[in-house]
């Protein structure tokens, strides 16, 4: 009785229930919608606790403390420490240098940026992913062996340098393709070139997938019944892509934020007044030595949405393939078998 | 092998010739800017922009253009114009410093990273394994933008036990070279320490089921000879590979920042310093010299492992 109810729940319910049982997924699950949260709530923080915006200057203002009036920069150039709600949740983390910005609206407002842009260019880099797999599969011949050789320079690039070199020429001079045009300081520059570069993470596997899957009986069957080439690759084929597109998106959504940051913090990423939590470690570090916070905070952040996609990730695999290896150590293996081709690996990132 | 060294060559000029046309085109080509007033700098003159103008070669057409600019990039005389110095000489200047950076770094995480590793697969699924496991994954799982503040705040500010960074030359005083590395070698090798002891750990339990390995304990080797000669040694071969390739991915990558956190005057320290100015000459330089450094350590890397390895000239998985 209770084997049929099994087999009559279906394979994601299945999966669904399995990582419902992982309490630690679950806990990191919570943690990344709590930081969602917390970069959504950037407005409402904003303007009804700290009632200034993320670029702000308070460079010569007064702050009144417990009934205490305080600089919020000193004249000798330090900013203010944590407040915490000590003037109403105003500067609540303090201010974030010279400028005297509020560290708390900053953090909130940058972790936008960095989600925006990690997300966007998962995003783009999965759907891009998924065409070429489908090209590849759909094809074959000389259109694959093309795909997966592009799949292959871009793989072998040393990613981050090029990425840095492209970003700082594009943040400088702009972009003009003919038909889109982009302002040097357009958030979709860095998520162009994070998409790019990160592609043959995932695309590389779909393929893999694609083609072992263009093997199958059902696929067979469904040439053998008469459905066109394009209906196999959309309704044979791409649904069976859902379990590894899902679990890569996480990893990607990880991966691209690590990039961005990396970019940001060097200058070649977001680009001002835009702020990210890569360009908040760039104030940080000059100021380490009065106000560690404000470079360990972003980072911090960086840290814990990295962690959690990737415990998630990591977890939702392990729900759909119950008998497969963890993601690390799958990806381990990959990497060790991909090595004579791959000089830059997920871990290479900053 | 000779065929498998033409294959790998062709390969490699593949890769160098799209990196070449990629900084060409996101350099010259697609920028809405004029690539003259891009290169010249923020406060470049009217002349200079000309100049620059006129000396690359703008209004040429753009196979032209793309063969002036590697001729400038690799004779010498691609220049930074404020102050004008060949972006070359500022390279070689430093090469001691970043090298001393990643060698040292390299070392580091090797050991330790095989260290761990090993401990960790004889203990398999025991205290110990667990403990350097869980070492391992946070190892992994911080980035180096939190790791580095965070050294230099806990060991430069508060406990004041050692340097903040910057570099001192070794021929200067070795020992103060030493010191002033330390922090950031431990930024740069942490990652890959995690890193390296999963990757051996998995190697040598997949080694341990191999027949060879029952045989060694057959023939009454003890199991300390077993793990040191036959199962360490076939695990070692992934893990140099994937240590070359790694080794040319740090310096593009995770190198650039930590020089620029410990204020290390290397190369990455140098580009960075020209992307905060939006100097493009020297960035231009350092990407396409670092990826061709790099790509051929990568070719390199495969021809030995390939040496080693007779499976992988053959076209198979190179991992078993």
């Amino acid at each position: 009785m209770e084997r049929r109810a099994e087999a009559e729940r279906g394979p994601w319910a299945l999966a669904l229930r399995r990582f419902l049982r992982n309490r630690l997924a679950l806990a990191f699950l919570g943690l990344f919608a709590l930081i969602v949260a917390f970069v959504l709530a950037a407005p409402l923080w904003a303007n009804y606790v700290a009632e200034t915006g993320p670029n702000q200057e308070h460079t010569v203002e007064q702050l009144t403390v417990d009934g205490e009036k305080k600089d919020v920069v000193t004249p000798e150039g330090k900013p203010i420490g944590p407040q915490w709600f000590g003037a109403g949740g105003k500067f609540f983390l303090g201010a974030d240098g010279r400028l005297g910005r509020d560290e708390m609206v900053r953090l909130m407002y940058g972790g936008r940026t960095s989600l925006l842009i990690g997300i966007t260019a998962a995003l783009l880099a999965t759907i891009l992913a998924i065409v070429l797999g489908l090209m590849a599969g759909y094809f074959g011949g000389w259109v694959d062996s093309l795909i997966a050789r592009a799949l292959d320079v871009i793989w072998s690039l040393p990613v981050f340098l090029i990425g840095l070199a492209v970003g700082i020429a594009l943040a400088v001079g702009g972009l003009d393709l003919g038909i889109v045009e982009l302002s040097g300081g357009s958030l979709w520059i860095p998520i162009a070139i994070i998409s790019v570069f990160t592609v043959p993470y995932i695309a590389r596997p779909i393929r893999g997938e694609v083609l072992a899957l263009s093997e199958k009986e059902f696929v067979e069957a469904a040439i053998a019944q008469g459905v066109g080439p394009l209906r196999v690759m959309f309704s044979e084929i791409l649904p069976n892509l859902a379990s590894t597109v899902i679990v890569f998106f996480t990893l990607m959504i990880a991966n691209s934020m690590l990039f961005e940051a990396g970019l940001s913090f060097l200058g070649a990423g977001v680009q001002p007044p835009n702020s990210s939590w890569g360009t908040m470690i760039t104030v940080g570090v000059e100021l380490l030595r009065i106000q560690p916070l404000l470079a360990i905070l972003p980072g911090a952040m960086i840290m814990l949405t990295v962690l959690s996609l990737n415990i998630v990730g990591d977890a939702v695999r392990d729900a759909l393939d119950p008998r497969g290896k963890s993601r690390l150590d799958a990806a381990l293996q990959f990497e060790a078998q991909a090595a004579a081709t791959r000089p830059l690996g997920e871990t290479s990132l900053p | 092998m000779t065929r498998f060294v033409a294959r790998r060559l062709v390969g490699m000029i593949a890769v160098l010739f799209a990196v070449s046309v990629i900084v060409f085109v996101f350099f010259m080509v697609v920028p809405k800017q004029n690539p003259a007033q891009s290169l010249a700098g923020k406060n470049a003159t009217p002349l200079l922009v000309k100049n620059i103008e006129e000396e690359w070669g703008f209004d040429e057409s753009l196979p032209v253009q793309y063969v002036t600019m590697m001729k400038k990039v690799f004779t010498g005389e691609l220049i930074q114009y404020e102050p004008r110095i060949p972006v070359s000489d500022r390279v070689v200047e430093g090469i001691p410093a970043t090298f001393s950076l990643t060698i040292g770094a390299a070392v580091i995480w090797l050991f330790f990273g095989l260290l761990l590793g090993y401990l960790s697969a004889i203990r398999a699924g025991g205290r110990l394994d667990r403990v350097l496991t869980g070492v391992s994954i946070a190892g992994i799982s911080i980035p180096v933008l939190l790791l580095a503040p965070v050294l230099i705040y806990v060991f430069a500010n508060q406990l004041q036990i050692l340097p903040n960074g910057q570099y001192v030359p070794f021929s200067e005083d070795p020992a103060e070279w030493l010191k002033h590395l330390i922090l950031p070698w431990i930024t740069l090798a942490v990652l890959s320490i995690g890193f390296y002891s999963r990757v051996l750990r998995s190697n040598m339990l997949d080694v341990m089921n191999e027949d060879y390995v029952r045989t060694a304990r057959a023939k009454g080797l003890s199991e300390r000879q077993v793990m040191t000669r036959h199962v360490l040694r076939n695990s070692l071969i992934p893990v140099v590979t994937l240590f070359g390739l790694d080794f040319g991915a740090t310096i593009a990558g995770t190198a650039i920042i930590t020089e620029v956190i410990f204020s290390i005057d290397g190369i990455g320290n140098y580009a960075a310093e020209a992307v905060a100015k939006f100097e493009l000459p020297p960035i231009m330089g350092v990407a396409l010299y670092g990826a061709f450094f790099v790509v051929l350590v990568n070719a390199i890397v495969d021809v030995v492992y390939a040496y080693l390895d007779p499976r992988v000239r053959l076209g198979e998985s190179p991992s078993r």
